[in-house]
């Protein structure tokens, strides 16, 4: 029993462990009143995609896609594709993270709050 | 080198004619004078009325004018095909709308409206989605026509842009417009089930296509804009609140356009599409039938009762619209016939009325039929006018009303059906009831009302128009045929529809 | 140049866009210029690239050169080639409709032109491509420049553009999700190579997973009901001279490409996307009635178009939902149908705001006095929304009704007749706002010239007039060429 679950772990754990990452990060959009700890979620939900790929682009007995002498079997190399996809990710969430920072900015400037329930009440004014 | 005098181009120019004529004046209506505005309406009416003369020879030859313009969608062309029944109803618009474009002349002016503009540009656009509608070859076509009168008609019934002519526009929109929807849902059945939209006389449906529930269902929602707009009873509550329109308006709706495209819509649907024998088969022309009937007494009996002229009036529509309902429903070649010929006269005499009562309202400002006692002395070619009238709309012989009133009857004694006979008979005593007071309070000798003392009418641009319509009333009682020959091309669609069947 | 033109229709005002801010610094009007130029180029490009798709089938563009599967490739049959017509004209008018709103200061200005450059970029961009990553890449920029935009129109603006932000970011997450498992399952991020490989079978699981992650996805981006919470006040408060690219074309892009993904890469054999179009057809249904229903609740035009497009999508995702070659082809025609509509709309949303100062219905009092020509779109549109002939949404919703009884789906006829009479009472409101109410003596912020508005508005709302009747009396033309590339999609 135990050894099932261990080996379970040891394959696709850290694909449940990704999986916790994204719940908690979409939770957190949900549940928190912060705009900050949003956007924080936000980008703890975007880290755990960027995992996924990671995670799925590893190979046993792949080293990285850097041409070594002696090495040239396709299943000597991990893919790099992923990685590569996730550099663009990397970048996207950049910009999103910093779109959003500079909205949160803009709304403490205006607002003089990001807490939601205040913003929902001060919104009424304008 | 396209010949552009050909006959088949005509139905399409017919169309174009009124549909230029009301994007000119909308685009150039203020920037230029009343007198050129009104031009281009009468320029374009007596062009219209030329055009839609020109193809009558053809048609009473029998000689098929069919044009297709482009698909309008996949599978569905825009055509037009002229035949008896729809010139019939061509000729009464294009006639009709000479007519009340100088009476709309004399009234709007007379009578100091505004907006003038916008309403002549709806006008024409009504009279070009009436025409169209005639010529139309297929449902989708006519539909198109149809939705495109429907909001055309919307303005002129707001016209006074107060909180009355709102509601009353509220409510039109919502009766045709939902009626409208609905056909539209049947009519993509239909497409789906038939595969084709043509108008066939003796129609394309069969039992095969639509068993037997469907059929019902889908025949009283596709006769249900009919009956919408020809105000058969329960559904015409709208019309009698459209009332709250400028008079021409009400001419136009009451006697040209709009009512006259409910009836020609059920004539098509029920006889074009269904075919009378669907039409029977499924018992939708039954009901429909006693629908017709209820309407025409009852609304006989509400008209009684008011003392609005213009309500008594629109009851009175009402009432003679089912008339047509009823005579399509009886599915015989006469009746038919009489139908559509009802289509012709009921136009005449129903017009005239309005034109009279409109002609009233401005020069003395009384609306109500008590304020009218001793009327006959100030006006008395107008009262003339509107008594011939009254007995046509009873159908005493020698006068219109009485030649397709005649027919329906005809056409119900061979179907075997006293009761129509005798409702039909009844009705025009019911008319005789709220019609002739209106006359015998005007000529009453005995009280002389001092407003009244001095003779004077409404200007001839009105005056004009109302004597013509009641002198053809009487022309075409006695001789049916006379000039177009409607009663003819009228008999020709009864039997193009029937004679398959025999 | 002939053989560039996919990527060059993206890559112009992609350019265009980085030299928009440069320029603007040394000259106000040179960064506009360079954009209105761009766009403008691209414009004409798509419409030489759609005659050569329908003379010469379908285009694909391999970027860079490097050969498909492993390089990016772009995809262009007719019926993107024709979204991209919609998209770039629309862009294009917008471009020149922008100059006369927001902010006046030369740096502002120039960004918001350039960050409209990108969007269009964007929008371009995910309509022709035919990788997913690519794709993914394009939602993105789309999105983030539409989050810009939208927080450019005032304080409201920021919050609605932030709340967007949030949601949009999950769609967009949940998208990558979606493809990483159908990548990490078959190895290609190809659309074309993928439907191959996907059709080979064996990989039912995968592709559920997948779908229900993009459902989201595209759900929240298209703001499909119950996914369209964002949209509402996203529409209202977006950048007014941006409004009618945001709201007539960008919840429409995300359609197409789910579109790609249901019909052409897991094809309506594989069940579940059956069972998919019955969820879609209720979420649609429900979309419609919701739509029209909190539309009619509102009292500022720009919520109840806004409203109006919640049901409006739900026309568009009805068809899919029906899911016929003839619903497909009346989707398409209602998706640029409407995009000129509710691009129309806003344009006039715009013009009366900029003339005066009011988004407010009941300060409309017959302002058709003061500018006949956007009262006529006014009425154009609003008939075409309702399904009057012969505008664009009569076809688009004659086409639907037809695949529905093909299908005998009897309900989504129904609900066409009904939501179409429920457009009807906000529209005619706003007729009889525009035409009936008395006057509220509103102040006229523009008397100069002979014209109602500068040309530059008057232009997009004359188009606007024009192409949804064109849509509507040449549908037939245009569905002859959606249907070269929908012909045997679907069911």
């Amino acid at each position: 029993m135990m050894t099932t679950i261990s080996a379970f772990l040891a394959s696709k754990g850290i694909y449940l462990l990704t999986l916790i990452l994204l719940s908690l990060g979409v939770a957190g959009i949900i549940v928190c009143n912060n705009y900050m700890k949003k956007l924080i979620c936000m980008n703890i939900m975007q880290v755990a995609v960027i995992f996924f790929f990671l995670c799925f682009g590893q190979k046993d007995g792949g080293t990285i896609p850097v041409a070594v002498d002696g090495l040239v079997k396709a299943a000597d190399y991990i893919n790099p594709l992923p990685h590569g996809l996730m550099l663009t990710a990397i970048v996207v969430s950049l910009g999103t993270t910093g779109v959003g920072l500079s909205l949160l900015f803009r709304i403490m400037e205006k607002y003089g709050t990001i807490e939601e329930d205040d913003l929902i009440k001060r919104e009424k004014k304008f | 080198m396209m010949d552009f005098m050909a006959l088949e181009l005509r139905p399409l120019f017919a169309v174009l004619v009124s549909l230029i004529a009301a994007c000119l004046i909308y685009s150039l209506g203020e920037s230029i004078r009343p007198n050129a505005r009104e031009g281009i309406t009468i320029t374009a009416a007596i062009l219209k009325i030329v055009l839609v003369y020109s193809m009558i020879p053809a048609v009473l030859e029998g000689r098929e004018i069919s044009l297709e313009v482009f698909p309008v969608v996949k599978g569905v062309s825009f055509a037009f095909n002229v035949d008896p029944a729809g010139m019939v109803f061509a000729c009464v618009a294009s006639t009709l709308w000479i007519l009340t474009s100088f009476y709309s002349i004399g009234y709007m002016r007379g009578h100091g409206e505004k907006n003038q503009t916008g309403y002549y540009a709806a006008f024409a656009m009504c009279l070009s989605a009436a025409t169209g509608l005639c010529f139309a070859a297929n449902l989708l076509t006519f539909f198109i026509f149809y939705e495109v009168l429907t909001v055309a008609t919307y303005p002129l019934v707001v016209h006074y842009r107060d909180e009355e002519g709102t509601r009353s526009g509220r409510k039109y929109l919502a009766y045709t417009l939902i009626s409208g929807q609905i056909f539209f849902a049947a009519m993509v059945v239909v497409y789906a089930v038939a595969g084709t939209l043509d108008f066939t006389p003796g129609g394309f449906l069969t039992s095969e296509m639509l068993p037997m529930p469907w059929a019902l269902v889908i025949f009283f929602m596709m006769i249900g804009a009919g009956i919408v707009k020809a105000g058969v009873m329960p559904l015409h509550s709208w019309l009698p609140a459209a009332m709250v329109a400028p008079t021409p308006v009400s001419a136009l709706l009451h006697a040209v356009a709009v009512v006259k495209a409910g009836a020609f819509c059920t004539l098509r649907v029920v006889l074009y599409v269904f075919g009378p024998g669907l039409a029977k088969s499924c018992g939708g022309s039954d009901i429909l039938a006693w629908m017709a009937v209820f309407t025409i007494l009852v609304s006989s009996l509400i008209a009684m009762r008011k003392t609005n002229l213009k309500a008594r009036l629109a009851f009175s529509t009402v009432g003679q619209l089912s008339y047509i309902v009823l005579g399509i429903c009886i599915l015989t070649p006469f009746s038919t016939a009489g139908a559509l010929y009802h289509i012709v006269a009921h136009a005449f005499m129903k017009i005239t009325l309005f034109m009279a009562a409109g002609a009233i309202f401005v020069t003395t400002h009384k609306k109500d039929i008590t304020e009218i006692v001793g009327l006959g002395r100030r006006m008395p070619v107008t009262m003339m006018a509107f008594t011939v009238a009254s007995f046509g709309i009873a159908g005493f012989p020698f006068f219109v009303g009485f030649v397709s009133k005649a027919n329906i009857i005809f056409g119900a004694v061979e179907m075997g059906r006293p009761i129509y006979v005798a409702t039909l008979i009844a009705s025009a005593l019911l008319a005789l009831g709220y019609l002739m007071p209106v006359v015998l309070v005007a000529f009453k000798k005995n009280i002389v009302n001092p407003e009244f003392m001095e003779r004077g009418e409404a200007n001839l641009c009105m005056l004009i128009p109302l004597v013509i319509t009641a002198c053809i009333s009487i022309i075409l009682g006695v001789a049916p045929n006379i000039g177009l020959h409607l009663f003819d091309m009228s008999l020709m669609a009864g039997n193009s529809i029937f004679t398959p069947l025999m | 140049m002939m053989q560039n033109l996919p990527v060059l229709i993206i890559v112009t005002p992609l350019c265009s866009a980085l030299l928009c801010l440069l320029l603007t610094l040394i000259n106000k009007h040179f960064g506009r210029a360079v954009v209105v130029i761009a766009t403008a180029a691209s414009l004409v490009m798509s419409v030489i690239q759609l005659k050569s798709v329908i003379e010469d089938g379908v285009i694909h563009y391999a970027i860079g050169n490097y050969a498909p599967p492993f390089g990016i490739e772009l995809v262009i049959d007719s019926l993107n080639a024709l979204i991209i017509v919609v998209i770039a004209l629309i862009g294009f008018m917008t471009v020149l409709f922008a100059e006369n709103f927001g902010d006046k200061r030369p740096v502002v200005k120039g960004g918001a032109n350039a960050i409209l450059a990108l969007l269009i970029t964007g929008l371009l961009g995910m309509t022709s491509t035919g990788d997913m990553f690519n794709l993914y890449v394009f939602l993105e920029i789309t999105s983030l420049s539409a989050y810009c935009l939208i927080a450019l129109g005032g304080s409201k603006g920021v919050v609605s553009a932030y709340r967007y932000m949030l949601v949009g970011t999950v769609a967009a997450t949940f998208y990558l999700l979606g493809i990483g498992i159908l990548y990490s399952a078959t190895g290609t991020l190809n659309m074309g190579d993928l439907a191959t490989i996907l059709n080979e079978g064996g990989f039912d699981e995968v592709m559920l997973v997948s779908m229900s992650f993009l459902i989201v996805a595209f759900g929240i981006k298209m703001a499909l009901f119950p996914f369209h919470g964002w949209q509402p006040s996203a529409y209202t408060h977006a950048e007014p001279g941006t409004r009618p690219l945001i709201t007539g074309v960008m919840g429409k892009i995300p359609a197409l490409a789910m579109f790609r993904f249901f019909f052409c890469i897991y094809g309506t054999d594989f069940i579940y996307v059956r069972y998919l179009l019955v969820l879609l057809g209720i979420f649609s249904v429900l979309g419609m009635l919701y739509g029209s229903i909190m539309a009619m609740a509102q009292n500022d035009i720009r919520k109840m178009l806004a409203y109006s497009s919640v049901a409006q999508i739900g026309y568009i995702s009805l068809g899919f939902a029906i899911g016929t070659p003839v619903a497909l082809a009346g989707s398409f025609l209602h998706m640029m149908g409407h995009a000129f509509m509710k691009g129309g709309l806003f344009f006039c949303t715009g013009a009366i705001r900029y003339k005066f100062g009011t988004t407010d219905l009941n300060e409309f009092g017959r302002i058709y006095k003061k500018m006949p020509i956007t009262s006529g779109l006014l009425v154009i549109a609003s008939l075409s929304m309702i399904g009057i002939p012969p505008t664009a949404g009569f076809f688009s919703k004659w086409y639907l009704a037809l695949g529905a009884a093909g299908r005998h789906e009897w309900i989504y006829i129904a609900v066409l007749v009904i939501s179409s009479l429920l457009n009807a009472v906000y529209f005619f409101r706003l007729i009889e706002k525009v035409f009936i109410q008395s006057s509220k003596g509103l102040k006229d912020r523009w008397s100069k010239g002979e014209l109602e508005l500068p040309l530059t508005i008057i232009l997009p709302v004359v188009v606007c007039f024009l192409a949804i009747l064109g849509i509507g009396v040449f549908n037939v033309k245009l569905f002859d060429i959606l249907m070269l590339t929908l012909e045997g999609v679907g069911l």
